[in-house]
C-alpha cells in the first residue's frame, strides 16, 4: 500500500504543475486586458498605461509566470488587481461557505440516494420502486438553479420560513442563522445531485442481486438482507465510491450556479466575478484552491476504492 | 420505506426547526434612530477608493454617507456647498477662496483642515492618478491654504463648471492610509464592515459636524441575481432595492399596498454610437438616415414598457440646458430613405454593430437590426465582453458603430472632444464648449450648451436612443430615500422607518 500512496502522490503533484500552467496559459490567451477594469470611458492614454503597468500587463508573459510561481512555493497567491487586497483571505473567507455547503448537500445526497437507490432496485417490481427510479430520471433533466427557485418560491416567499439568499455577515458566528441561510441551498444541491446518484446506487444493487456469489451465499443458506449486507454492499459500493468522488468534485465546482441564486458570499461566484473582471491573480487564486481540492478528493477516493476492494491491490502487485 | 418516511420527516422538522430561530430583529420594536436600514444593489464595489476600478458601487455606498465634498449635487441635480461653507471668485473668475465648515472631524478623529482639501484635489491631479476626474480639473495652476480653514484655488482660465466639478472630490484626511479597503472620510457614517461578495454596513458617526442621520445603521446587500434581489426584498430581507435593472420584476410591486415603486429620473442614456471619422458614417444624411429608420418610442417600450424617457439628444432633462429636441430627427422609414440616397447610400450599405455581451445591449441590437433591415441596412452583430469593448471601441477606436450606455450627467460636453472615442469633430461645437466653460454667468453657460445640444442633434452625431429610468423600489415602511440615481448616488442619511 505504501509504494502505491506514494506513487499516486508523485502522480496528484505532477498533475497539479501541468494544471497550474494551463490555467496560466489559458488565462493570457482570453481576449482582453486586465488594466481595462481600473479604467473609466474617461480615461487618458496615461492613465491607460498606469493601468496597463499596475496590471504588469507590460511584462512578458514568461516573467509573470514566473513571478507567479515563486510566489506560490511560498503559498502566496498575490493580490487582486482590482482590490489590491491580498487572495488568500478572501478565499479563506469564501471556503467558510462553499465547503460547509458542498459537503452538508454531499451528505444529505448521499443519504438520500442510499436509501432511494436501494429501496428502488430491491422493490423494482413494486409502485413505490418504479415511482423513485422514474423520478430520479427526471431528476437528472432538471437544471439547479431551477430547483433553486422553485424552493424559494415556497419556502421564503410563500412560507416565510427561511432566508430567500444572502448569508450572515459575521459568518458562523451565530450557527443557526447561517445554518438557516444554507438550508435551501443545500436542499436545492442534495435534491439534484441525488437524482443522479440514485440511478448510480440502484443500478449497482441490481447487478448485485443478479450476481452469481449473492445466489451461492443464498444456496449456502443465508437469509436475503444478510447475504446482501454481507456479500452485496461491499460489491455494490464499488463502483459507487468511483462515482462519489467525481460529484463530489463536481458539486464543488458547480456551486458557481447555486451561490449566485442564492447570493451566498462563495469560491464560485468569487470566480464568475473575477473572470468577468479579468482579475487574474482571483481567478488563478481560486482554480488553484479548487484544483487541489479536486485532485486531492481523486486521490483520496482511489485509497478508499483500493481499501474497499482487495482485487485491485493483488491484481496490481500481480502486474509488478 | 418506513426509512425514507423517517428521512423525509426528520428532514422536515430540522427544517421547521430553524425556521422557528427567528433570526433578524423586530424592526417594529426599535425607535427610529436606532434602526437598521437594509438595502439591496446590484453594484458591489471592487475596492473602497473612487480612483481605479472602484465602479459606480462605492459611489453608491460612500458618496455623501461616508464621504463628502465641498460641494454635493443633490437628488435633484443642484450643487450644493457641503464641506465649504462659503466661497469667493476674483473679479476675472480665475481666483477662488473657499472657507470650510467649521468643527469638521473625520472618522479617525483628526479634525479637517484646508490641508486635507489640498491634498485631495492635488491625488486627483496626480500624474498617476486614476481618477475619471482628472481632466476636469486640468485649469488649476495652483491651490494654496492661507490658515486652516481657507483654500485658494487658482486657476489658468475660466471654469464655470468648477464648483461642480468639485462635488465629485471626496475630502479625505490627507495622513490616512490603505483608502482601497478602510476610509477616514467626513461624512454622517463610518464603515462598520465589509464583508465581501455579501453585504457592506455603514454605521452612524456620533461626532458629525451637521445633523446625524436618522438611522443608526445602514447595509448594502449585494446581489448578483436580480431575481434572488426581488425575492429578498418580497421576503423582506431588504427594505429598498436600489435601482431596478428590468422592468420583469415590477409587476409583483405595482398595485401592491406593501410597496412603493419610485419612478424616478436617471442621467444614464443608451447610445448608438457611430464612429463618425470613417465612411458611411462621416456623412451627416447616413447618420440621419439610421436616426429616422428607428423607432426609439418601441424600441423603449419594449424595453422598459411605461418606464424610461426619449431623448433627442446627449442632455437628459436634470441637465440645467436640456430641451426637447425628440423631433429633431422624427421617427420616418420615407424620410430616412431620402436621406440615404442623398447621402450617397441609395441602395442602403451593410455595416457591424459592436455589441457589447450585457443587458439591453443585445435586445437593442437585434431591435436596431429589423428596423435598419427595412430601409435596406444590413446591420452584422457583432457581440464583444465589456472588456472588449474597452480595448477595441474606446482605446483603440477600432469600430464602425457601437452600442453604450453613458451614466454621467453634464457630460454632453464630451461632443467638443475630437479625439474622443465617437470622433464627433465640428470645430464650431468645440469653440462653444470652451465658450461654455469659460463664460462668466450660468445662464451663459446654458445658451452656450443649448447651441451645442441642437447642433448635435441637427448633426445626428449619435443616436441618443433612450434615457434609462431610474426605478427605486421599497417597503412602503420606509421612507427619506432618494428617487433620482443621479451619478449612482444613493444618500442613505434621511431613510427611516415608519
Amino acid at each position: 500500500m505504501i509504494p502505491y500512496l506514494l506513487r499516486r502522490s508523485a502522480f496528484l503533484l505532477v498533475s497539479f504543475f501541468i494544471a497550474m500552467v494551463a490555467i496560466f496559459v489559458l488565462l493570457r490567451l482570453l481576449p482582453g486586458d486586465p488594466s481595462n477594469a481600473l479604467l473609466s470611458v474617461t480615461a487618458t492614454p496615461e492613465q491607460i498605461a498606469a493601468a496597463q503597468a499596475q496590471v504588469g500587463a507590460d511584462r512578458s508573459v514568461l516573467e509573470q509566470f514566473s513571478t507567479w510561481l515563486a510566489q506560490l512555493i511560498r503559498f502566496d497567491l498575490g493580490e487582486s488587481f482590482i482590490s489590491s487586497l491580498p487572495v488568500w483571505p478572501e478565499i479563506a473567507g469564501r471556503l467558510a461557505v462553499t465547503v460547509p455547503l458542498t459537503l452538508m448537500a454531499f451528505g444529505l445526497a448521499l443519504v438520500i440516494s442510499i436509501v432511494a437507490g436501494l429501496v428502488s432496485a430491491i422493490k423494482s417490481d413494486r409502485w413505490y420502486g418504479i415511482l423513485i427510479s422514474g423520478v430520479s430520471q427526471l431528476g437528472v433533466a432538471v437544471p439547479v438553479f431551477w430547483v433553486g427557485i422553485l424552493l424559494v418560491s415556497l419556502f421564503s416567499i410563500g412560507l416565510r420560513w427561511l432566508p430567500s439568499s444572502g448569508f450572515p455577515r459575521d459568518d458562523w458566528a451565530h450557527p443557526t442563522d447561517a445554518l438557516r441561510s444554507l438550508t435551501l441551498p443545500v436542499i436545492t444541491v442534495a435534491l439534484v445531485m441525488s437524482a443522479s446518484l440514485t440511478r448510480y446506487v440502484r443500478s449497482a444493487t441490481l447487478d448485485v442481486l443478479g450476481s452469481d456469489y449473492l445466489r451461492s451465499a443464498r444456496a449456502q443458506g443465508s437469509g436475503h438482507t444478510e447475504a446482501l449486507w454481507r456479500h452485496g454492499l461491499r460489491n455494490g459500493a464499488v463502483p459507487v465510491i468511483a462515482i462519489l468522488g467525481i460529484e463530489l468534485a463536481t458539486t464543488f465546482l458547480g456551486a458557481v450556479v447555486v451561490e449566485s441564486v442564492f447570493s451566498l458570499p462563495g469560491l464560485g461566484s468569487m470566480l464568475l466575478k473575477a473572470i468577468q473582471q479579468h482579475d487574474y491573480p482571483n481567478i488563478q487564486g481560486v482554480l488553484v484552491v479548487s484544483t487541489l481540492v479536486v485532485l486531492l478528493i481523486g486521490f483520496f477516493g482511489d485509497v478508499a476504492q483500493r481499501l474497499v476492494d482487495p482485487r485491485l491491490r493483488v491484481s496490481l502487485s500481480a502486474t509488478r | 420505506m418506513k426509512k425514507n418516511m423517517a428521512f423525509v420527516a426528520l428532514g422536515l422538522a430540522t427544517t421547521l426547526l430553524l425556521a422557528g430561530c427567528a433570526s433578524g430583529q423586530d424592526s417594529s420594536s426599535v425607535s427610529a434612530q436606532d434602526a437598521t436600514i437594509e438595502i439591496g444593489s446590484l453594484y458591489e464595489p471592487q475596492n473602497l477608493s473612487n480612483f481605479g476600478g472602484g465602479g459606480q458601487g462605492v459611489t453608491e455606498a460612500f458618496n455623501g454617507n461616508v464621504y463628502e465634498g465641498l460641494y454635493q449635487l443633490t437628488d435633484d441635480g443642484s450643487v450644493q456647498p457641503l464641506l465649504a461653507k462659503s466661497n469667493t471668485v476674483s473679479e476675472n473668475g480665475l481666483v477662488y477662496t473657499f472657507t470650510l465648515q467649521d468643527g469638521v472631524i473625520f472618522h479617525s478623529g483628526k479634525a479637517l483642515t484646508s490641508t486635507d482639501v489640498k491634498g485631495s484635489i492635488e491625488a486627483v491631479l496626480a500624474d498617476d492618478s486614476q481618477s475619471a476626474r482628472k481632466s476636469s480639473f486640468g485649469a488649476i495652476t495652483s491651490i494654496e491654504t492661507p490658515d486652516d480653514s481657507t483654500v485658494v484655488v487658482t486657476l489658468a482660465e475660466r471654469s464655470i463648471s468648477f464648483v461642480y466639478n468639485l462635488s465629485y472630490i471626496w475630502i479625505i484626511n490627507a495622513d490616512a492610509t490603505d483608502l482601497e479597503t478602510t476610509e477616514d472620510g467626513t461624512g454622517p457614517y463610518t464603515l462598520d464592515e465589509w464583508k465581501r461578495g455579501s453585504a457592506l454596513s455603514l454605521i452612524r458617526f456620533d461626532d458629525y459636524w451637521a445633523d446625524p442621520a436618522a438611522n443608526e445603521k445602514a447595509v448594502f446587500n449585494y446581489f448578483t441575481d436580480a431575481t434572488a434581489l426581488s425575492n429578498a426584498l418580497l421576503t423582506g430581507e431588504v427594505d429598498i432595492v436600489t435601482s431596478v435593472q428590468s422592468p420583469d420584476a415590477l409587476s409583483q410591486f405595482i398595485d401592491n399596498a406593501d410597496y412603493v415603486v419610485n419612478d424616478g429620473d436617471s442621467t444614464t442614456k443608451e447610445i448608438l454610437v457611430f464612429n463618425d471619422r470613417i465612411a458611411p458614417f462621416d456623412n451627416v444624411d447616413v447618420r440621419k438616415a439610421i436616426y429616422s429608420a428607428i423607432d426609439t418610442k418601441k424600441l423603449l417600450n419594449s424595453i422598459w414598457g411605461d418606464y424610461g424617457t426619449l431623448i433627442g439628444s446627449m442632455v437628459p432633462p436634470t441637465d440645467p440646458w436640456y430641451e426637447d429636441l425628440t423631433q429633431v430627427n422624427p421617427y420616418d422609414p420615407e424620410l430616412s430613405k431620402t436621406l440615404l440616397a442623398s447621402g450617397g447610400q441609395p441602395n442602403g450599405f451593410e455595416f457591424t454593430l459592436d455589441t457589447p455581451s450585457y443587458d439591453p445591449h443585445p435586445i437593442v441590437a437585434e431591435f436596431l437590426k429589423s428596423e435598419l433591415a427595412k430601409v435596406g441596412v444590413t446591420v452584422n452583430i457583432n457581440t464583444i465582453s465589456s472588456d472588449e469593448w474597452y480595448t477595441k471601441v474606446y482605446k483603440t477606436q477600432d469600430f464602425t458603430a457601437t452600442l453604450q450606455e453613458h451614466v454621467n450627467d453634464r457630460d454632453v460636453v464630451w461632443y467638443g472632444n475630437p479625439d474622443f472615442y465617437w470622433g464627433y469633430d465640428n470645430p464650431q461645437v468645440s469653440t462653444w464648449v470652451a465658450e461654455a466653460e469659460a463664460a462668466i454667468t450660468t445662464d451663459e453657460q446654458t445658451a452656450k450648451l443649448k447651441q451645442v445640444n441642437e447642433q448635435i442633434a441637427q448633426d445626428a452625431a449619435s443616436v441618443w436612443l433612450y434615457l434609462y429610468p431610474q426605478i427605486v423600489v421599497a417597503s412602503s415602511d420606509v421612507k427619506g430615500y432618494p428617487v433620482n440615481g443621479l451619478n449612482s448616488q444613493f444618500f442613505v442619511y434621511d431613510i427611516v422607518t415608519n
